[in-house]
Order: C-alpha cells, then sequence, then structure tokens
C-alpha cells in the first residue's frame, strides 16, 4: 500500500518538474536535438546542419532580438 | 477505429492533399465517434453538469439577489469557475462544431512547417500554460481594481459573463485563423482580408494603441514605486538579478534555465527581504525616495537601453522570473481566497455607477465600465499573442479550442481574484488610496475629509486606519497611491497575512505583490518598446528602403528612441498630470485595448463571411458590435461630452477659458504653470481619442464592406494554406476522452522509430 503511495509521489513529482521545465522551455534543445534525429535517415535533410546544445540557446535569444514578440497588458 | 489517413473529404469543404504514411494508425478520432461521446449523456455526466449548474446559479443567486450585509468571496469563485466550465463545454464547443470545425487530419503548421525551433509542436498543457503565460499581464490585475469603485455586481459580471461571450471567443478565433494560415500576424490577416485601406489603418492603431499600453502601464509602476524606498530598491535589483540570470545562461550553463530560475526566486526573495532592511536604514530611506518624475526617467531610460541590449542579457531572463512568479502568485492567491474565504462588504452596485462622478475614474457605468476592465473580459492585445508565437506551436488543430478559449479563461479568473483582493479591504481605504493627490492633498487629514465627504454609506475612515496600514505594509504613507498596483497589493497582503505570517509579515506581502506586477510590467515595456520599433522601422523602410534591415544600428537605435520617447511622452504626462494621471489616461488605455479587439473581431467577421458561414456570423458580430459600441460611445464622450470630468476638450475649454480670464488657479490646479499643463494634456489626450476612434470606425466599416460583398456574391473562398495531411496524433483538451484514450493507446505501442515521421523541412 505504502509502496503505492510513494509511487504515485514520485510520478507526481516528475510531472511537476517535467511540466515545469517545460513551461520554462528547457526541454527545448531536446525538441530540436530530436526533431534532426527524426529526420537524420532521410538523404534529402541531410544537408541541414545539426547544432551543438551552446550554439543552439545562443541562436535562440538571437532569433528573438531579430523577430520580437509582445508581452501582454 | 478513427479516420484512417488516406480517407479525405476534409469537412471544411477542403480537398486534402494526401500521401500514404508508414503505418496505418489514424491521426484524428472520427468525428462521428466523437460526435457520439459528446451526445452520450450518462447518469453520472447528467449529475456533474447539474451540480455544476446548481452551484453557479446558487452562487450568482448570492451575488446579485441575496446580497447581504457581506458576501463571501466564495461565492465570486464558485460562480466564475461554474460559469467559465458552462461555457467551454457548451459554447466554445458550438463555436468549434458550427464555425470553426477544425479538422485534425489536416497538419498544423508546427508540423508542416517543423523546424525544431520556431515550429515544434508542443504538449498542448505545456502550450496553455505558455500562452496563458503571454496572455496574462497586469492588465487583469488592474482594471478589475479601479472598477471596484462602481460595486463589486458590475465588474463580475462584465469579467465572467465578458469572457466567455466575447474575450475567450476573440482569442480562440484568432488564434484557429492564425493557425489555419501558417501563423500569420494580425496585422497581415487584416490586410489579406480588409484590403490596404483596412490593413494600413489596423496596423498604425495597432502602432499606436502599443504606444499607449506601454505608457499607461509603465505609469502604474511608477505610481507603485514613487516615495516608496523599500519598492524602489527592490524593484531595482531585479535588473543586477537578471543581468547574473543571462550571463549565467551565455557563459556558464546554457540551458539550465529552471536551474537559473530558482536561483532568480531566491535572489527576488532576497531583494524583498532586504529592500525592507533598506528602508529601514536612514541613508536608504533618503536614497531609494525619489518622486514620480525621477522614476519616471529611469523608467523611460531603463526602456531605451533595455530594448537595445541583446534579448540574452535582459529580456529573456527577465521572462524566465516572470513566469515563474507569475504562475506562483496567481496560484497561492486563488489558494489563498478560497481558504480565508474573505467577506466583502462593498456594495453591489455603488452610487457611482449612475452618476459617473467616481474619483477613481470619472464616467457612468455605460460604457466607461467596459474599458476600465479591458483584459479579463475582452482584451484586443491577445490577439497579437494568439497570432504570434503560439499558433505556431500547436500540435492539433482542435486543440485550438483548451488553448484559445481556455486560456483567456484563465485570465478572467485572474481579473476575479484581482476583483475580490481590492474588494476586501475597506471601502474607506479603498478610496483614499485610490483617489488622485489632487482630490486628497496627499495627505492622511486630506484623504480622511474627502472620503468621508463622498458621502458614502456605512463608509468612515479614521486616520488611525490610514496611518496602520501604511505602517503594516512598510509604507510611509498609503494615500493617493493610485494605479491600482498598490491596492492590490493591499488587498493580496491582506488576505496572504491571515494565511501565513500574520499583521508581522504583511509588509512583505505588500512588496512581494508590487515586485511581482513590476516585474512583468518592465517585460512589456521592454518587449513593447522592441515590438513597435519593428514596427516603425519596417514602415519607415518604404520611404528609406536601409530602415528595413534591423540589423542596422543606427536605424535600430533612432527608431527605439522614436518609440521610447512617444510612450515617455504620455507618461510623463500622466505622471505630472495636475488633474490626477491615472482617473484621466486609463480610459484611454481601455478604450486602446477594446479598439484592438473590435479590429481583431472585425477580421474575424470578414474571414467566417469569405467562407459562407453567414448562419452563425453573430457568433462573432455579437461581441463584434457591443466592443464597437462601447469603444465608440466611450471615445466620443471623451471627445464631445460637455462634462469637464469625462470630456478632454470640455476640460480644455475650461482651462483654456480661466486662463483667459486671468485666472491663477483653477480646479485642482494650483498655479498657472498647470493650469497651461491641463491644457496641453486634455489637447494631447482628446487628438488621440480622435486618432484611435477614426481608425477603429476605419477598420470596421471595411470589415462590414468585406462581409458584405461575400454575402452579395456568395462567396466560399478562403485565404488559409493548402490542407497537408498530418501524421501524428495527439488528444484535444486537458482531459483525455475515452475515444481518445483507445486511439493514444495504439499510438503507444507502435515501435519507436515509426512515431515520428518526417515533415517540414
Amino acid at each position: 500500500m505504502s509502496g503505492g503511495v510513494v509511487g504515485a509521489v514520485k510520478r507526481g513529482a516528475r510531472g511537476v518538474a517535467w511540466y515545469l521545465k517545460a513551461m520554462l522551455g528547457e526541454d527545448a534543445y531536446e525538441k530540436y536535438a530530436a526533431h534532426h534525429a527524426a529526420r537524420a535517415s532521410d538523404p534529402s535533410c541531410a544537408a541541414h546542419e545539426v547544432m551543438t546544445e551552446r550554439e543552439f540557446w545562443r541562436d535562440q535569444t538571437d532569433r528573438q532580438d531579430k523577430n520580437p514578440q509582445g508581452r501582454c497588458c | 477505429m478513427g479516420v484512417t489517413s488516406n480517407r479525405s473529404t476534409g469537412s471544411t469543404g477542403d480537398s486534402l492533399v494526401l500521401q500514404q504514411i508508414p503505418h496505418e494508425l489514424a491521426v484524428a478520432v472520427d468525428p462521428a465517434e466523437t460526435e457520439a461521446h459528446d451526445r452520450k449523456w450518462t447518469p453520472l455526466k447528467i449529475a456533474i453538469w447539474a451540480g455544476i449548474s446548481l452551484l453557479g446559479g446558487l452562487s450568482w443567486v448570492m451575488l446579485a439577489v441575496v446580497r447581504g450585509e457581506t458576501v463571501n468571496a466564495i461565492w465570486f469563485v464558485f460562480a466564475a469557475i461554474c460559469t467559465y466550465l458552462i461555457g467551454y463545454r457548451f459554447y466554445s464547443n458550438y463555436i468549434e462544431k458550427h464555425l470553426l470545425k477544425p479538422d485534425d487530419r489536416r497538419a498544423t503548421p508546427a508540423e508542416y512547417k517543423a523546424d525544431g525551433k520556431d515550429f515544434a509542436a508542443t504538449d498542448r498543457r505545456v502550450l496553455f500554460g505558455h500562452h496563458f503565460a503571454a496572455i496574462a499581464g497586469a492588465g487583469p490585475l488592474v482594471g478589475p481594481v479601479l472598477a471596484a469603485q462602481m460595486g463589486y455586481l458590475p465588474g463580475t459580471i462584465w469579467i465572467i459573463v465578458g469572457v466567455v461571450l466575447a474575450g475567450a471567443v476573440q482569442d480562440y478565433l484568432v488564434l484557429y485563423f492564425s493557425m489555419r494560415r501558417g501563423g500569420r500576424s494580425l496585422g497581415q490577416m487584416a490586410r489579406d482580408e480588409l484590403g490596404v485601406v483596412g490593413g494600413t489603418a489596423a496596423l498604425i492603431a495597432t502602432l499606436v494603441i502599443m504606444i499607449i499600453i506601454v505608457a499607461i502601464l509603465a505609469l502604474v509602476v511608477v505610481n507603485a514605486l514613487a516615495e516608496s524606498p523599500w519598492g524602489v530598491f527592490s524593484v531595482g535589483m531585479t535588473i543586477p538579478i537578471a543581468l547574473f540570470m543571462g550571463c549565467y545562461l551565455r557563459f556558464f550553463r546554457p540551458g539550465k534555465i529552471t536551474e537559473i530560475s530558482i536561483i532568480g526566486f531566491v535572489l527576488l526573495i532576497a531583494a524583498i527581504i532586504g529592500g525592507g532592511m533598506i528602508a529601514d536604514t536612514e541613508w536608504g530611506s533618503t536614497f531609494f525616495l525619489l518622486d514620480k518624475v525621477t522614476i519616471a526617467w529611469g523608467i523611460i531610460i531603463y526602456g531605451f537601453i533595455a530594448a537595445i541590449l541583446p534579448v540574452w542579457l535582459l529580456l529573456a531572463p527577465r521572462d524566465y522570473l516572470s513566469t515563474f512568479m507569475k504562475i506562483g502568485t496567481i496560484g497561492m492567491l486563488a489558494v489563498a481566497i478560497i481558504i480565508i474565504r474573505p467577506e466583502i462588504s462593498a456594495p453591489a452596485v455603488s452610487e457611482f455607477a449612475s452618476s459617473g462622478t467616481g474619483p477613481v475614474v470619472s464616467g457612468t457605468l455605460f460604457p466607461f465600465l467596459f474599458v476600465t476592465i479591458a483584459c479579463g473580459a475582452l482584451s484586443g492585445f491577445h490577439a497579437l499573442i494568439a497570432s504570434g508565437t503560439t499558433p505556431k506551436l500547436i500540435e492539433k488543430e482542435r486543440q485550438t479550442r483548451f488553448i484559445g478559449y481556455g486560456g483567456m479563461l484563465m485570465e478572467s479568473f485572474v481579473a476575479i481574484m484581482a476583483l475580490v483582493a481590492a474588494l476586501s479591504i475597506d471601502r474607506g481605504l479603498y478610496f483614499a488610496m485610490n483617489s488622485s493627490p489632487a482630490l486628497t492633498g496627499g495627505t492622511i487629514e486630506g484623504a480622511v475629509a474627502f472620503v468621508n465627504g463622498l458621502g458614502m454609506t456605512g463608509v468612515n475612515i479614521t486616520p488611525d486606519l490610514l496611518a496602520e496600514t501604511a505602517k503594516n505594509v512598510g509604507e510611509e504613507s498609503i494615500v493617493s497611491r493610485t494605479g491600482g498596483a498598490p491596492t492590490l497589493a493591499v488587498g493580496l497582503a491582506h488576505i496572504m497575512q491571515q494565511l501565513i505570517g500574520g499583521t508581522s509579515m504583511m509588509s512583505f506581502w505588500y512588496h512581494f505583490a508590487i515586485m511581482f506586477e513590476a516585474l512583468f510590467i518592465l517585460t512589456a515595456v521592454d518587449a513593447g518598446t522592441r515590438v513597435a520599433r519593428f514596427m516603425l522601422q519596417d514602415s519607415l523602410g518604404n520611404f528609406f528602403p536601409k530602415f528595413k534591415n534591423t540589423g542596422w544600428r543606427p536605424g535600430a537605435w533612432a527608431a527605439t528612441a522614436i518609440m521610447v520617447a512617444a510612450w515617455g511622452a504620455v507618461l510623463l504626462m500622466g505622471v505630472t498630470d495636475p488633474l490626477g494621471g491615472i482617473n484621466t489616461l486609463f480610459p484611454l488605455f481601455g478604450i486602446a485595448n477594446q479598439l484592438l479587439a473590435a479590429i481583431a473581431l472585425a477580421v474575424c467577421m470578414a474571414i467566417v463571411a469569405k467562407r459562407g458561414l453567414f448562419k452563425y456570423l453573430w457568433v462573432v458580430a455579437l461581441p463584434l458590435s457591443f466592443a464597437a459600441v462601447v469603444t465608440i460611445a466611450a471615445s466620443f464622450m471623451k471627445i464631445f461630452s460637455t462634462v469637464p470630468a469625462v470630456g478632454y476638450f470640455a476640460q480644455n475649454r475650461a482651462f483654456s477659458g480661466a486662463l483667459e480670464a486671468g485666472e491663477t488657479s483653477f480646479g485642482t490646479a494650483t498655479s498657472v504653470l498647470a493650469m497651461e499643463a491641463v491644457v496641453r494634456n486634455t489637447m494631447v489626450q482628446g487628438v488621440l481619442s480622435i486618432v484611435f476612434v477614426t481608425l477603429a470606425i476605419i477598420v470596421i466599416f471595411t470589415a462590414i464592406q468585406a462581409t458584405w460583398k461575400a454575402y452579395r456574391t456568395k462567396a466560399n473562398s478562403s485565404s488559409e494554406d493548402p490542407a497537408v495531411q498530418s501524421q501524428i496524433f495527439a488528444p484535444a483538451g486537458l482531459i483525455v476522452t475515452p475515444p481518445e484514450k483507445k486511439l493514444q493507446a495504439e499510438w503507444d505501442a507502435l515501435p519507436a522509430d515509426k512515431k515520428y515521421t518526417r515533415t517540414g523541412h
């Protein structure tokens, strides 16, 4: 019984951590890498260069510089 | 089960471009099956919805009919939540079924334009959070506070009914239409649907509205920080904290956002606590004691520097902090209100609703309630967000309902909580805080005399209460702290201290609330300036091609300077206004925001008409005509009213008349200089009103023209992107329905390498 509770709490905590990270956008690089991994087998896409993690994060904020988004009132 | 991917006949009448996908699974639940599930009323479902309806009905009766001596805040919460649930379940469902007809067999831009960066399918629950954090700012927290002077009922009805029939509809429609057009912006859609004249008017209106909104948000911060050493220190500290976070992420540990956000949050709390200690010291209380004009200049300089610095250094880390604080504080306030359940002793409808002489914002209930509360009920600014980032991240078409309509319901709930917090404080205290210094003289004695002289039944404020409240929240004085933010902070502190810490913690909670609002207002100022700068550069580029290049430094700086000067001028005008500032300028903010809503809804109406869905045009026409009537009526009153407190030009005439007569003081202006300032300010405000209403009338007129033309020609055209076959599946709403569960299980059983197919480049 208590094992079930501990398991549920663990699952809940993992869920909260996942949500928090996703909300703040920490999973952006994982998503980017997954996107490229999924296309790796396609020869027509092979020309794309995949950014490293460091490059990706720099590129992300630099793109915001070029394409600003409003925040609401 | 479900719709197999090689069957087409899209429900919108578009023929889908089909391609065989490497697995046999459906990418959408069969619409017939969804429909059947929707229509199957099991006894449990009936019981749940009967319960929700009864509780909602009971709550409305308690608020609107029973109206005892006091009303418990819990009825506001129940009335709101039950109405939202019913509106979401039935009305947004109706819109989905008849008006929008999303088709999950079609790929969204996030799928067919996927690049892993700007276009990336995002989990619907995460995107809901993103979208909510992007739309909810200071607006829903400030407007309801100011509207509380009319009593609790008008604001409550407008926030709850308005969101269901207007605000959430606008957000949902704009999000959906933008998604169907590859994530096109509102400005582009206006040009596509309304032609050059309507499109250009919409663009200019957006730019002017952006300037006004930034200026008035900045005014709220100035009013909250003026004469408050504690507030100035702790809000000022957010700048070095953000710089540190930005450098940490750029150079030390890129991508560790959660980690640095937690560090930043701890530093923020330390800054709040430290602010209290510093405000207690001799040097601190003099060094950080700044008047309004100094703070206004500080924000103007800050706004310019922040907008030309790279995003990673200041804006991005501020965004993380602001998201963190926003979700946390709003959640905390909701929990506190439900646990504490404060009693509210404000009248249901106050005398100011009909007399229009309220000191907080002048004007009668119609139309001024509907422009004072913009965000929370209907906010045009959301149309910019709903046609910005969000449509590029939607995973499946049917999720737009949960994210667009549902996200706005959440914001409305924030507005209700702000209203409850403002109403929970003593009514006399409320008026002492929100009447302009021109009326109270800025002193406790003056405030007591003024508030008690208003002749409100049951209101009798004592000097002791004002002095004690100021002491409890750690401020020198709380008289005439207009702008809504300080009132909300006192309300929040009042509620939170009952839950945690007692009176000794009140000053912490007060400054926590001020910090929380200042944080995202400053982010909005920074981001708004950036967006406005790009819009200006784009327009200037038509005459001086060099400006089109946004990377060209001198151009970027010049355009930023112009935009900062524009909102800075309005800000300074509000700060130095002898008539008060917030009370004269806030209606302009609401009118601007609602005009943008009218523009967005006008674009939506033209789109719906062009799709040939005239039978359901009323869904858009209803909120559009309401927004149009309210904003045009409010603008006309601001322009033509002969009552000086309401009409800008009437005020202008009164003051210039007095100047001509050689008087040296008039009304609340005590010198010739102040009188001249009033003449100048009212002229600017009046001209702005004329510009707004003219632009809005042009846009609405061109939309009606487009609608009529579509009706005459029985048009059935669409400016949507061509349909692309989707190859992924995801549930539509927060709760996964049984048919979705079944299909999801089939997808989960697929081997990993088959789940993602390559689309987009």
